[in-house]
């Protein structure tokens, strides 16, 4: 099966069938993965441009090894400030690098709706790497891949959502694909730093970790950004610690095994204890290698490949 | 979901559009008014008259000169068939952003009274966020040479404080002395409320409004759109609507208690309806405007991240909508002014983060207020038209035109059954930044008349 949809801009947009075909054809390429030689011909002549406006590490580094493994040609474009500040805007920019024949655009920014603006400007596939707060479809389908493998299927799952909800669009991301997906989605952390109206999404709202450790069966614990403190959105990393940390004396309350997952990168100490994070619950390092796989999978489905399975 | 529209065709061509045989419109602008004009079979509203029947009128050197049945044949002199249209006291827009001086590329004084006469308006106010801004006599002097001899009458709105600073406030007496009509910051908020109090006192000398921008910045910095669940789920930064609630409720004390006339610009929350609609029930010296958009479109309509959705203050919720329509109809809100703020075209197509805020309105104000609210049953026309051409020269203190024998004939004419579609590309703004492009509306402008002249709508 191939994808109805010619970008993936978010989880929202995309419809459940797309989101099932591209995790089933990740599979292949998680094996692909643990092959000697991890390299396939699959878009071999394609050229795929990572399009970086925000800073990222493991992101752009699963992108372009993702590409590389399918023997894509890479351009990287990484700039910091914004096409405003540059004088030239961000569809100028995207032209012209259109207009010297590519096929693809992998695009971070942070503005919400920028891979929407590229959508409309060019003619390439679009996949988006984060906007903003907005959406990173990759970043959940890679986790979700990531529960699925673990448990054989999302439906009727219990998935809790832990921290600064209101600036994650992992968070969205994964809120609109578990749901999707037949999960049962939590999100839990301080009042300030949930969005307003959320539960009208279909999740249930907590600001208790302890009342939500014995109902879940994934933890995915979110990056706190310290910069929130300043705003005024939480009073100390203390506090938050004490509170919202998941550590493992918490996970004592717990009924079943939980699977940890955390999008990285981690402050240990603050949103996660050590001994959580390096637990033998914890799945954050095949998170990142199974990002390699999903965005494979991504790459190939958006060029026009179609999933063996189904 | 479309992208912008770029200046189009139209803007450059030559344009021909005969009204009568010896108006014949074009490229140019105005047209002087023949010294005998005809409208025939007009249908004649004047709310302060309580006029409201099908008569002819006869203008002479852009007097009026007769009201009643007057014969064709025995008329010499050119005829405008009115058959089914309504001839009302020339609109007033009093919230318009004609940006010069300083930002020529959106609009100038010249394009944005061309856009109001496009639209069925004869007289704008223009607001003071302009460089530099409307806080000293130079620039109203500037706007009153720029804007002579023009068939839409310009008003000037000054600064409340020097720069828009809200920081000190601007000379205010001298400001009125020169013209301006009312002092507003428009686009900041007045954060300190003693500065505000002060305003409200010192324009009381003069009686002119002050006209307030509501909103708390110290809530709404950085916000993109209304927050609520479409904020949520698209990621942009949230402006709460308690923001504007909380300055309105201010400054509706502050007007209480220094006695002065306070009014709001663009009203956007149920709220603040609310609000207002107390006030004026204490007998609080409180008016209010809202905007086309406001009582049109939701922050549903952000979806897709079209630019053209983002303004200050932003789209609201049904629930809001719901609120205006009441404020509309039992006269809480007094005002329709459209908030007409030109952006150019490259940075409206920009993200949505670093888009400005805005959209021009001048041109789409009656489509949408007959098709919103009178076919909607929300306001009769006759109400529509107080809120266009007679409380907003009541709230700025100057006298409403009238439909009168002896008067000068300041006239707007218009098609309240007309289906159009809307075509930026037949605007006469600089600027084509706006949400409603391909809407089919009811209700046009046909012309408009005042100073001697006359502007067929090319809409």
């Amino acid at each position: 099966m191939g994808l109805s949809s010619r970008h993936l801009v978010g989880l929202q947009e995309i419809s459940k069938d797309d989101i099932m075909t591209i995790l089933e054809s990740a599979k292949s390429f998680r094996e692909v993965l643990d092959r000697p030689i991890k390299r396939l011909p699959t878009l071999q002549g394609k050229t795929v441009v990572n399009l970086f406006y925000e800073a990222s590490t493991r992101t752009r580094i699963s992108f372009e090894l993702a590409e590389k493994r399918l023997s894509a040609d890479i351009v990287n474009f990484t700039s910091t400030s914004s096409s405003v500040k540059k004088g030239e805007t961000l569809i100028d920019t995207v032209k012209n690098i259109e207009a010297m024949k590519i096929d693809m655009v992998v695009v971070r920014h942070s503005s919400p709706g920028a891979p929407h603006l590229l959508t409309r400007a060019l003619k390439s596939h679009i996949i988006n790497a984060g906007d903003g707060g907005h959406e990173h479809p990759t970043q959940a389908l890679l986790d979700m891949f990531t529960i699925q493998q673990k448990f054989g299927s999302i439906q009727g799952k219990t998935v809790a959502l832990v921290g600064d909800i209101s600036h994650s669009r992992v968070a969205m991301s994964n809120i609109y694909g578990l749901t999707k997906l037949g999960a049962r989605v939590i999100v839990c952390g301080p009042s300030t730093l949930i969005p307003r109206e959320i539960e009208r999404l279909g999740v249930e709202v907590y600001h208790n970790i302890d009342e939500i450790i014995p109902q879940v069966d994934v933890l995915n614990i979110l990056r706190l950004q310290l910069e929130r403190q300043r705003e005024a959105l939480f009073p100390s990393l203390r506090e938050y610690h004490n509170y919202f940390g998941i550590t493992r004396e918490r996970l004592e309350n717990a009924t079943k095994p939980i699977l940890i997952m955390h999008p990285g990168p981690m402050n240990r100490g603050i949103e996660i204890s050590s001994d959580v994070a390096d637990s033998e619950h914890s799945v954050i390092l095949e998170q990142v290698t199974n990002g390699v796989a999903v965005r494979m999978s991504v790459l190939f489905l958006l060029a026009g490949g179609r999933s063996e399975v189904n | 979901m479309l992208l912008f529209e770029c200046r189009s065709y139209f803007y450059w061509q030559e344009v021909e559009v005969k009204l009568t045989k010896n108006v014949i419109f074009t490229r140019k602008g105005y047209q002087p008014l023949p010294e005998n004009y005809l409208l025939k079979n007009a249908t004649i509203m004047d709310p302060l008259q309580k006029i409201e029947k099908v008569l002819d009128l006869h203008i002479k050197k852009g007097k009026i000169s007769e009201i009643g049945e007057i014969d064709q044949k025995k008329f010499s002199g050119d005829v405008l068939d009115c058959e089914g249209k309504i001839v009302s006291p020339g609109w007033l827009d009093m919230h318009v952003h004609l940006r010069e001086p300083g930002y020529e590329g959106k609009e100038t004084i010249a394009s944005g009274s061309l856009a109001a006469a496009n639209g069925g308006f004869t007289g704008v106010c223009c607001m003071p966020n302009t460089s530099p801004s409307i806080d000293s006599q130079e620039i109203i002097q500037y706007i009153k040479d720029r804007s002579k001899g023009f068939l839409v009458d310009v008003y000037p709105v000054a600064a409340i404080t020097k720069k828009r600073e809200g920081k000190e406030l601007s000379e205010i007496l001298e400001l009125v002395e020169q013209g301006a009509v009312a002092i507003s910051d428009d686009g900041s908020p007045v954060m300190s409320a003693e500065l505000m109090r002060r305003a409200l006192e010192y324009s009381k000398m003069v009686d002119v409004p002050v006209i307030g921008h509501e909103e708390d910045n110290s809530m709404t910095e950085g916000g993109d759109i209304n927050e609520g669940l479409v904020s949520t789920s698209l990621g942009l930064h949230g402006m709460p609507s308690v923001a504007e609630e909380i300055m309105i409720s201010r400054d509706i004390m502050l007007a209480e208690y220094t006695d002065a006339r306070f009014h709001v610009a663009h009203i956007s929350t149920a709220r603040s309806v609310e609000l207002v609609r107390q006030g004026k029930a204490k007998g609080i010296k409180v008016t209010a405007e809202v905007t086309p958009h406001h009582f049109t479109l939701t922050d549903e309509a952000v979806h897709g991240y079209d630019t053209n959705t983002k303004m200050s203050p932003p789209l609201r919720t049904e629930k809001d909508i719901k609120a205006i329509l009441a404020g509309l109809k039992d006269g809480t809100i007094d005002v329709i002014a459209t908030d007409h703020a030109p952006h150019s075209f490259e940075e409206k197509e920009a993200e949505y983060i670093y888009a400005p805020f805005g959209i021009i309105g001048l041109e789409t104000a009656v489509g949408l207020s007959i098709s919103r609210l009178v076919n909607k049953k929300i306001l009769t026309l006759k109400q529509f038209i107080e809120k266009v051409a007679v409380f907003p020269y009541h709230i700025l203190n100057l006298s409403p035109p009238l439909i009168k024998k002896g008067t000068i004939a300041n006239l707007t004419i218009f098609d309240p059954v007309q289906k159009w579609t809307v075509d930026p590309a037949k605007f006469l703004s600089k600027s084509s930044n706006t949400p409603f492009k391909n809407w089919e509306l009811i209700g046009k402008p046909f012309a408009v008349i005042n100073h001697n002249q006359i502007f067929p709508s090319v809409l």
